[in-house]
Formats: structure tokens, sequence, C-alpha cells
């Protein structure tokens, strides 16, 4: 699979990495700009990080600052949480997102309200980096996607990159920001390759990028879904319809405009996650699309597409089925496009 | 010659019958063949994920369920193969369920890292570290609650001690005096941070004494220290005089799971561990008091290569679950 970018500064040296080294690239920089940054998590060190993320930082940059934590999540995260509300800024790796629940006290009670409810005189400008999403074949409590619960929270920003570009400048932007940010990183895409500008750059939270114009029917999708509904908007063309893929970027804060632009040109949307779809973030999609002016450009009733009202499953067929695929993209996206909803 | 007279022998050569030493040994030998005919159909692309495999640790798992009966429940670990198998699961079911068949124990949603037999009291592999912990609590507090007087051990590892799950858990199972038996299988790493780094006292045993309980190391890789440690642990436990915390020190020799490349330790190390196989070493024992002589062992070991070649056509065999079955088990069905 090979990365669409979208960099802001074209004219900036790039070079071809994996969304992992990417990561991983974004890290060193920041190692070696702030010595404050420091890297907490399981496995970190010697082993790598349970998807080799950090792989050979703590050669690098020694066990003091890549440090392997015991599995402690609720301690873990609440020791960065500690960290960060007194002068050092440390991203903690989750093996898997799912394991933040167990420090969902630490994440949801502590940091994101801390700054709020010491009245602006605290931050807490931490970093959780969560490998998310199915497709491992590790079933239910390996899979999920998480970032509407996240996003859901006040206090915290969620951001879920879908290139190797995003997934660096995206991490250095949550580590600039003041507030603790939470970067959801889909596992099928670590191995992804993709052109990443060179040195230290930002990707700012709370933007959208529209990776694909079109006139007949916005697709917003982020993360794995963004590579589908281009797979799939691909297709389309083919039969002449023109589907304009959004990529979110970010779900908390959500693009608003970016959103409302597209569906004002193409009065058709359609929302393409990974969570579960029921109270998932297509439904705020929505929602913002419904309340806003755009509503009265829809020509068709807004779609969503997302995952199964269930656990992810083991089996390998029943996994794929549960969640969106390009197929079921493109055949919704068409049938919108068609006037057939 | 009464055998329980012999004070000399082993505890397990004393405490139970010729027939349940040779049925251990059938266990032990099941699950060692059960991991690796997994191991190889996953490198035939029979199953999908990942796994841990318990290989090197055999001992720890069948003579710590040595004593328990159906309505004894276990929690098991994603390390669980070798638990379902000694707590009496079919081999057939559980190839099943890691070719993600409808014929196997979780109709092919859970896969190996949810592995469980409900009727044989195998409450399921878990995939969160630390979360069998407080579940076993609640299954001893039911027991306790309904005045039966089954008991619920508990498997976790090293790793596992770190999670506040296992402080809680202890802690609650105490104060209660639940039945509740807490076998730590100590195999020196929790993935590739080692307990003498991560875990503040020499011994995970030392944190019973936090919460009032008995705590006891011993030699996981000798079937009949443990057996002897988890007598003492359910005898208390079916007493009501609470729980006790076990930990079995034992190593495995595979990787954490497949993609471990192995940088944490080294291949002395390893093959160290893999010169002390508990299988050998308990085979060598019941040969050594006459209970099964070098024929005999084989046999054993024949019947349970049978077993899982047998159980590995029953899962090719079974059909897959319907696509459109996505949904289903979510909620209990509705009366149609
Ligand atoms: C809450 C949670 N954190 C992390 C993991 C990832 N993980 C799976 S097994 C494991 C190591 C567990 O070590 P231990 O308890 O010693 O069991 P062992 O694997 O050695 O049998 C880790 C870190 C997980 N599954 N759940
Ligand atoms: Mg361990």
């Amino acid at each position: 699979m090979n990365a669409q970018t979208h960099i802001s500064q074209p004219e900036t040296k790039t070079r071809e990495m994996s969304y992992a080294e990417a990561i991983r690239d974004a890290m060193a920089i920041a190692l070696e700009r702030d010595p404050t940054v420091i890297l907490m998590g399981e496995d970190i060190g010697t082993y790598g990080g349970a998807f080799q993320v950090t792989g050979d930082l703590v050669e690098r940059f020694g066990k003091d600052r890549v440090m392997d934590t015991p599995i402690s999540e609720l301690g873990g995260a609440g020791v960065a949480v500690g960290a960060a509300l007194t002068g050092l800024k440390p991203i903690y790796e989750f093996q898997f997102s799912d394991f933040a629940a167990l420090a969902m006290e630490q994440i949801v009670n502590q940091a994101a309200k801390l700054r709020y409810m010491l009245g602006g005189e605290a931050a807490v400008p931490v970093v959780f980096r969560m490998p998310s999403g199915s497709g491992t074949g590790a079933a239910a409590q390996h899979s999920q996607s998480f970032e509407a619960w996240f996003g859901h929270v006040p206090g915290l920003k969620v951001v879920q990159p879908s290139t190797p570009a995003d997934a660096k400048g995206l991490l250095l932007a949550a580590l600039a920001d003041p507030d603790p940010v939470i970067v959801f990183e889909h596992k099928l895409l670590y191995k992804m390759k993709g052109e990443v500008p060179e040195g230290y750059y930002t990707t700012p939270i709370g933007k959208a990028a529209v990776v694909r114009q079109g006139k007949d029917v916005t697709i917003v999708a982020s993360a794995i879904m963004v590579h589908r509904a281009l797979e799939a908007a691909a297709k389309l063309a083919k039969e002449g319809i023109e589907a304009e893929v959004i990529d979110l970027r970010s779900v908390r804060p959500i693009d608003r405009e970016t959103i409302i632009a597209s569906v004002k040109k193409t009065g058709k949307l359609l929302c393409v996650y990974e969570g579960v779809r029921t109270l998932g973030v297509g439904a705020e999609i929505s929602a913002l699309i419904a309340e806003s002016d755009a509503f009265d450009y829809l020509d068709a009733p807004i779609q969503r597409l997302g995952g199964a009202e269930a656990p992810i499953p083991y089996n390998p067929d029943l996994e794929r089925a549960a969640v969106p695929q390009a197929a079921g993209i493109e055949d919704v996206a068409r049938k919108l496009a068609r006037g057939q909803v | 010659m009464a055998r329980d007279t012999q004070e000399n022998l082993p505890f397990a050569i004393r405490a139970f019958s010729p027939e349940q030493l040779k049925e251990a040994l059938r266990k032990m030998h099941l699950i060692r063949l059960f991991e690796e005919g997994a191991e190889e159909s996953y490198m035939r692309g029979l199953i999908h994920g990942t796994m841990h495999l318990s290989i090197g640790q055999e001992a720890s798992a069948v003579a710590s369920c040595m004593e328990l009966t159906d309505a004894d429940k276990i929690t098991s670990t994603h390390r669980g193969h070798g638990h379902c198998i000694a707590k009496g699961a079919d081999v057939g079911r559980m190839f099943a369920e890691f070719f993600g068949k409808e014929t196997g124990y979780c109709h092919g949603r859970g896969g190996s890292m949810h592995i469980a037999d409900v009727k044989t009291g195998n409450l399921g592999a878990n995939g969160i570290v630390g979360g069998g912990l407080p579940i076993a609590v609640g299954a001893g507090l039911t027991a306790k609650r309904l005045g039966r007087d089954d008991v619920t051990l508990c498997f976790f590892g090293d790793g596992a001690n770190n999670e506040g799950a296992f402080h809680e858990a202890l802690n609650m199972a105490s104060i209660w005096k639940l039945p509740v038996i807490f076998v730590c299988e100590n195999n020196k790493y929790g993935m590739s941070t080692a307990a003498a780094y991560a875990t503040a006292v020499p011994n995970i045993s030392d944190r019973a004494a936090a919460y009032a309980m008995p705590g006891v190391t011993v030699d996981g890789n000798d079937f009949s220290a443990v057996a002897e440690a988890l007598h003492i642990a359910i005898a208390r436990a079916r007493a009501g005089e609470g729980p006790s915390l076990v930990e079995n020190l034992t190593y495995r020799w595979r990787g954490h799971s497949k993609s471990d490349r192995n940088r944490y330790r080294t291949k002395d190390e390893i093959e160290d561990w893999m010169s002390r196989d508990p299988i050998q070493r308990f085979r060598a024992e019941l040969v050594a008091h006459g209970i099964i002589d070098e024929a005999g062992a084989d046999a054993i070991e024949t019947a349970a290569k049978d077993a899982v070649a047998a159980g590995i056509e029953f899962a090719k065999a079974g059909p897959a679950p319907a696509i459109t079955d996505v949904t289903k088990f979510v909620h209990a069905e509705e009366a149609a």
C-alpha cells in the first residue's frame, strides 16, 4: 500500500518511510530537540515496542528516556500525567488502544480535567499513543476503535493519522500541544510507505484534508478508512462518479468548515469509520451537517458506514464483515450518487 | 504395603493413584503436542492472528489442576492452552476454535486468546493481562454466597502481578475469606520485561503477606512440588479459611508470541531451561517409582499424538460461522 500524501509545504525535502518509521522519526526528533521529552511504555526498550515503533530508540537515547514500564497501564498513564503536570513531556505508548480501558481513570478523570479543575493554573502536556483497529486476527480485546470514546471528553484532543507524513506531523503537533492528546495509530498502516518531510514540522490538529476532489458525493473517513474510501472512489470514477474524500485526521476538535464546504458542493454525505456505528464519529458528523446551513444543500439522506454492533470477532471472514470495506463503501457511495437512497 | 505410609516418596506418588498419575502424564503430553500442532497449523496458514505457547510450563498447568473437579472453576490467561486441557477440554474443539470454526469452543468468535470451556469450569483465557484476577474473586464470592464448596483457581503471570487488578483482587479475596487460589506462573518475563526488573519484591509470593494470606514459591517444573502446594491451598479454600498465593517458577521455551525475536534473553538461558523439561522429569519420576514402564509411557505419548491428529481433522471438517451471524451472541437470543 502506498500513501497518497498531502503535505502542506511541497518544497520541503522528503524521504520515503513507513508509517511506523515516520512515528519513530518524530519521536527521535522530539527526544533530540527537547530534553524534557521521555518515552514510556511496556516493552518499548530492548523489544522495540509491540509493533516495533520505538525500535532502536533505546539504543540511541538510553533507558532513562526510553523507559520500559511494568504491565501497569493505570499506574503508567498516571505517572505520565504527573510527570507532564510538573515539567516533563511524556509520550506514553499503550501496546494496544484496548488497554487504555485500564487507564481510563487517569486519562479521563485526571489528564483531561486538571487544567479546567485548577482554573487554568496547570497543564498536562502528555501524549498517549494507541495502536488501534481491527484486521490482525487478534479478536475482541485487541482490535477496538475508541476514537468516539475519547472524542467525547472535553479536555482531550484526539487525532487519527492515515499517512506516514501525517503520523509524524500529528505526533509532533501533539507533543507541542499544551494539553493531553491521544494519537490513534492504525495497526494495518504501520507498514504503509509514503513520502515524509525531513526534519521538524507539525500537522495542525483539528484540520481535515481533502485527499480527493469530487463533485458527486462526499465521503468523510479516517485512518485506514481513508484508503478504503480512495479505493472505492477510484472504482466509481470509472463509472463517471466523482467522490470527494475527506481525511478527518482529527476527531476532537473536528473540522466543521471543511466538511460543511464539501457537502455544500456535493449535496451528499457518506461517513465511514471503523468504530461501532451507533453513537460513533459518523453520528457527530451527520449532526453537524444537519445543524448547519449545508442541510439545505442535501439531496439525499446522510449515510453512515461503521463497525458492526458487536465485538470484533476472531474468524477472519467475520472480522472483515465487522468493519467497512472498500466494496461496501463503493456500493453505498454509488447508490447515494445515483439518488438510490 | 500401604502407599501412604511411605513418607519418603514424593507427594504426588503418595497422594494420587497410578491411574491419576498416568492421566496427568497424558495431559502433559497432550498440551505439548497440541501446542506443537497449533504452531505447525499457524505456519501453514490454517490459524490467523497470534498465539502464546506454554511449551515448557506443562507441569504447572496439570499439577495445579490435579485436585479440581468440574464444579471448580479456573480463570486463565492469554497463555491458556495448557490450563484448558488440564481442566479437561477436548483438543478437537480447541483446534476448531483456532481454525475459526462454528464447532470451536467459542464458535469461532474468540480464537486462542479467548479459549474457554465453561462446562468443565474453565471461565476462559483472557486477552487482558490481569483481567481474570477480579473475575476469579467474583467466582469465589458466588461459591461462598451459595454455600457451595467449589473453589476457583486463578492463573496469572509474573507480569500480571504489577497490575492494579492483582492487588485489588487479592485484598478482596482476603477480607471476605473467599475460596480462591491465586496461581502465579512466573516464567521470568512479561513479554520482554524481566520480572526481576518490573517487580519490587524478589518473590511474587512475598506479596501475599500484604494481603494476609499464605504465599509460597515452588519449582513449577516439579509436578509433585506444585501438586503439594496446591493441595494445601485447595484444602484451605475448601475449609472456608480463605485464599492463598502459589508461585510456580517455570519458563516458556518459545517466544512471547509469534512476533518475538528473543532479544531480551540468551540462547544459553533458553537451552538451560529446555534441559529441565517438566514432562521428561515427571515421566522419569513415574518410571522410577514403578508407576509406569517405558513402553507404557511411550504408549501414552503415542495416544496423545493420535488425539492431536484427530483433533486437527475434526477442526478442518467443521463449518465456518455464517457471515450474517456477525452480531449473534452479543446479547441473549430473543425468544422466537
Ligand atoms: C492490560 C494489558 N496490557 C498489556 C498486554 C500485552 N501483553 C500481553 S501478554 C503480556 C505479558 C504478560 O506477562 P505475564 O503476565 O508474565 O504472562 P506470560 O506472557 O509470561 O505468560 C503483555 C504485556 C495485555 N494483553 N493486556
Ligand atoms: Mg511471564
